[in-house]
């Protein structure tokens, strides 16, 4: 069996672990263990997608399999991956497992919390792995889906109202993505021949230009409502501020990257002219979504809500990027997607343990963290640099390609929109120093602050296998572009 | 004749035999033994549905008037299992004091409704159809008036014949005018004849509006909500997926193979239907808070969705529409079988009172989202597969627009679906339904659903089976 469809597999095995164990209290370690092979599994498949591309290799998709599902609609269960998707992969499993470890204390209905948390991680890994359409959609939606059961039981405050907020309005977004496949899978054979969902047949054709005017709009706008694109973005802060922790850190960890990873998989890739046609609308989107993100995280007084925002922030810049269509502000755009994960799910774990001690999420509640949690407070402080792009973290590293790439277009417009989204970097300053100076700095706003525990061994293991990962990516980015630079070509070579 | 044309008509004759078995019995069963004749008739139904797997050859009948083909098998065979999960269901129901002297009546109304739906399928001839629809209608009328002690049911029994005799005589005084212009009642000759005279057209649309009745399209669905809510929950499950079902099955086959030659005409009165039963269909089942007008008007919204299979007039077509209706048999049942398993135990039907369903009963929950799932489409369950095609089906011919308000609308059915969820999952509730075991028939109908709903979406290989046995204008 292939050894991508083993992310599948694991996460559904461990499913099936959980509903064996008698005593709800081991769900927990089976859903450890589950995560934990594979983690051990994406490294090892980062491993093999390495020593294969050394070997020579240069098909843009490796370790390939395919199974015959509807035969009549040419329909096949396909997968495999290129450095984008492996870099996205091990992104997943770190996060995954972090927030496993991160929701070890779940007090109610337990089994049923991993159990979902399972589903999504199997909608996510499945969807980053497939090259077919059809599957790719299924496992979309398959992730998308569980989000309303974990907001609504486990979520705090108006839970229920944001659970359906943001699962119709994701599933507005897909919607809106089916029309899109739809065209594209019609439109895959303009000289006769077979209609195909295969992502890999359809970049080596070209779609009716009348057709792409059409239906790039609405995959991406389909894709980009999961991205938190500008206006669409407005699940994501009641969404992000309602769910449990774990819940936060997979949803703008990665499920939010699923966006970004589609619009220029699907819509771009696919649809090349008419988005070169069009990307001037979507960068002005992006480039408000940027700005707008930054500034909404000032006014935020919420620590979820100013981090929600910083997302809607963070993610309209992966947007941003891809649309500049050239390989170093693509590069950034992977970079950041990595990083934007590893930071904002650290940044979710850390406002959980410190909500789960100070009971309040509102920053001008508390003060003088650091004296009594230091741990979580430096874990806080790493994670804000990185956020605000201190060289030597990851956040520069994307950054840095982003800009650099935006700015290599020598046309005014794209210029300006650089300059703009530029500005958002010292706006991310302000909100990310504002909040460590009132949290963590100051005097001990509460004598019984005193009696906290600083991070527990769970929560030590959770925060440093994310904080391992922005560590790395700052301080060895050639690890990672290693990874992804062969992958972005193709991809690039068709946008030109 | 000799043993083929007795094998061609194999459906019909052994379902007749059960009719009569069932007759005679009753007349032999003590006062004792009566409540045991409701297994007796199960297996019976079982070994029918059975019976009808079996391969059998093709043809026509009496001159044409009756048509048996592999796909007619097909669509009869996929009636009879959902009609088994209805007697599976309707079980304990019919074990109730005051049910108990009238289970023959109730298993020989059901089948007779049942054979009239094959006639149906299998017309040639639109008086064979005629008498089809007519001894499929009537006694489901009965059936609606079945709980005469209550005067809800009297009520849905009355408003069933009424509002279906009239939608007969529409349907009649509309064939009458395709005969004025065709000077035939037979398929055949009708579409060897094509005829685009301005009187075949308002023919048709009287037909149309006669079928639109029996598949509740807007505006012909009023009747629905007040029958469904009135009559027993297992001739309303009836209603909503074995009724529907036939009724979209030949549907089907008379627009594909009696008016090819409208096809212009007949695409356009489809779309603005489709739009406004999926649309209106939506939008009261937004509001509804009493689970059996919840699934009618929710029903209505599906009915829409088939028709987004007819639009194509393709192969593809005709094949989302069988196995949509094979998804949605098992989907809606075991939506239905909830909440007859809740009304008989606890008499409650509102949605209010599914509040913290989870924490007491959690399989029945666990149940019913699934089939709400399956309803909203989502995956991986079947609704999802099912609704693709079906979308998929429409996009093929360019009816892209009518997709987008359809998928558009399957967003507003994901609210109040999930309603349901939310009620089960999430609200907390001062007296929830308590714990309560159920019966065996009752856990083996939901069980068969549940593997409906489960397997009939991965199962590609039933999915081509379909496909083989479809065929396009």
């Amino acid at each position: 069996m292939n050894i991508l469809s083993c992310l599948v597999i694991i996460p559904l095995l461990t499913i099936t672990g959980i509903l064996l164990v008698k005593d709800a209290r081991q769900a927990r370690v089976v859903s450890a263990i589950g995560m934990g092979i594979q983690l051990i599994t994406a490294f090892i498949i980062v491993f093999m997608y390495l020593s294969e591309r050394k070997a020579g290799n240069t098909d843009q998709m490796l370790l390939m399999s395919s199974y015959e599902w509807f035969r009549s609609l040419n329909i096949y269960y396909t997968v495999g991956v290129d450095g984008i998707s492996v870099a996205m992969i091990a992104l997943t499993s770190i996060v995954v497992s972090a927030g496993v470890f991160a929701s070890w204390e779940m007090e109610d209905l337990k089994k049923e919390f991993f159990i979902s948390l399972m589903l999504l991680a199997t909608g996510v890994f499945g969807f980053f792995i497939s090259l077919d359409l059809f599957t790719m959609f299924l496992f979309y939606e398959l992730a998308v889906i569980p989000m309303y059961i974990l907001i609504g039981i486990w979520g705090s405050g108006p839970k229920e109202y944001a659970a359906m907020k943001l699962t119709l309005m994701l599933m507005g977004g897909s919607a809106l993505l089916m029309i899109g496949l739809f065209g594209i899978y019609f439109n895959s054979a303009p000289d006769g021949g077979e209609l195909t969902f295969n992502i890999i047949e359809i970049s080596k054709i070209t779609i009716p230009i009348q057709a792409q005017r059409w239906f790039f709009p609405l995959t991406f706008v389909g894709f980009g409502v999961l991205g938190a694109l500008f206006p669409l973005h407005t699940w994501s802060p009641d969404g992000h501020s309602s769910a449990p922790t774990a819940v936060s850190m997979l949803h703008a960890g990665v499920l939010m990257k699923l966006g970004g990873y589609g619009c220029f998989r699907v819509a771009m890739f696919l649809m090349p002219e008419a988005a070169n046609e069009m990307a001037w609308i979507f960068i002005i989107l992006t480039t408000i979504s940027v700005v707008y993100g930054a500034f909404g995280a000032i006014v935020q007084k919420d620590l979820k809500y100013i981090n929600a925002y910083s997302s809607v922030s963070h993610c309209g810049l992966v947007l941003f990027a891809i649309l500049m269509m050239n390989r170093t502000a693509m590069t950034g755009a992977v970079i950041q997607m990595v990083s934007h994960g590893l930071m904002t799910a650290l940044f979710f774990a850390l406002i959980g343990m410190i909500y789960g001690r100070t009971h309040t999420r509102i920053i001008s509640e508390m003060g003088g963290l650091m004296k009594v949690i230091p741990f979580l407070g430096v874990a806080y402080v790493i994670a804000g640099l990185a956020s605000l792009g201190l060289p030597g973290l990851s956040g520069f590293v994307a950054e840095m390609n982003i800009f650099f790439g935006s700015f290599e277009h020598p046309d005014t417009f794209h210029r300006v929109a650089t300059i703009i989204a530029i500005t958002s970097i010292v706006i991310t300053a302000v909100y990310i120093l504002r909040v460590i100076a009132i949290l963590l700095l100051g005097p001990v706003r509460d004598p019984h602050y005193s009696e906290f525990n600083d991070a527990r061994w769970y929560e030590k293991l959770s925060i440093l296998a994310l904080l391992t990962g922005i560590v790395y990516i700052g301080m060895i980015p050639s690890g990672l572009s290693g990874i992804i630079r062969d992958s972005i070509m193709p991809i690039v070579e068709k946008l030109m | 004749m000799s043993l083929d044309n007795f094998l061609m008509m194999r459906h019909e004759l052994v379902l007749t035999l059960a009719f009569l078995i069932i007759l005679v019995a009753e007349v032999f069963t003590g006062e004792k033994k009566k409540e045991k004749f409701r297994g007796f008739a199960v297996v019976l139904f079982a070994v029918v549905t059975a019976i009808g797997m079996l391969p059998a050859p093709e043809g026509t009948l009496f001159g044409g008037m009756y048509q048996a083909g592999r796909t007619t098998t097909l669509m009869k065979n996929i009636l009879n299992i959902g009609t088994l999960i209805v007697l599976i269901q309707s079980f304990t129901w019919l074990g109730r004091p005051e049910n108990r002297d009238r289970i023959h009546e109730y298993f020989m109304l059901l089948i007779s409704t049942l054979l009239g739906m094959y006639f149906m399928i299998s017309a040639g001839h639109f008086l064979m159809f005629y008498i089809g629809i007519e001894l499929a209608t009537i006694p489901l009328a009965a059936l609606a008036a079945f709980e005469r002690y209550k005067n809800r049911s009297a009520e849905a029994g009355i408003k069933l014949i009424l509002s279906s005799s009239l939608s007969s005589g529409i349907l009649l005084y509309g064939l009458s005018m395709i005969y004025g212009t065709v000077g035939s009642l037979y398929f055949a000759d009708i579409a060897a004849r094509p005829s685009t005279a301005a009187l075949t057209i308002l023919g048709f649309i009287f037909f149309f509006s006669g079928m639109g009745f029996k598949m509740s399209l807007v505006p012909f669905h009023l009747w629905t909500a007040d029958v469904y809510e009135g009559a027993p929950v297992s001739i309303a499950a009836y209603l909503s997926v074995i009724s529907k079902g036939a009724a979209a099955f030949i549907f089907i086959i008379i627009l594909y193979n009696v008016f090819p030659v409208i096809i212009d005409t007949w695409q356009k009165v489809i779309w603005v239907i489709a739009v406004m039963t999926i649309t209106i269909g939506n939008l009261f089942a937004l509001r509804q808070k009493n689970m059996k007008r919840f699934l009618a008007f929710s029903s209505i919204a599906q009915a829409g969705f088939f028709l987004l299979g007819f639009i194509g007039g393709s192969k593809l077509g005709m094949t989302t529409v069988i196995y949509y209706a094979l998804i949605y048999i098992f989907t809606n049942l075991a939506a239905f079988g909830i909440v007859s398993i809740i009304a008989e135990k606890t008499g409650k039907e509102s949605m209010d009172d599914y509040d913290g369903l989870y924490r007491t009963n959690p399989k029945l929950s666990l149940t019913m989202m699934l089939a709400m799932f399956s309803l909203a489409g989502i995956p991986p369950v079947a609704g999802f597969f099912g609704k693709f095609f079906l979308f998929a089906a429409a996009a093929e011919k360019g009816f892209y627009v009518l997709v987008a308000i359809a998928v558009l609308n399957t967003i507003v059915a994901l609210y109040y679906y999930l309603l349901v969820v939310k009620a089960m999952f999430i609200n907390k509730s001062e007296n929830p339904i308590t714990y309560f075991k159920s019966d065996f028939m009752s856990k083996l109908g939901l069980a068969i659903c549940i593997a409906g709903i489960v397997v009939t979406g991965f199962a590609s290989g039933l999915f081509e089976m379909i496909r083989n046995l479809s065929y396009g204008i």
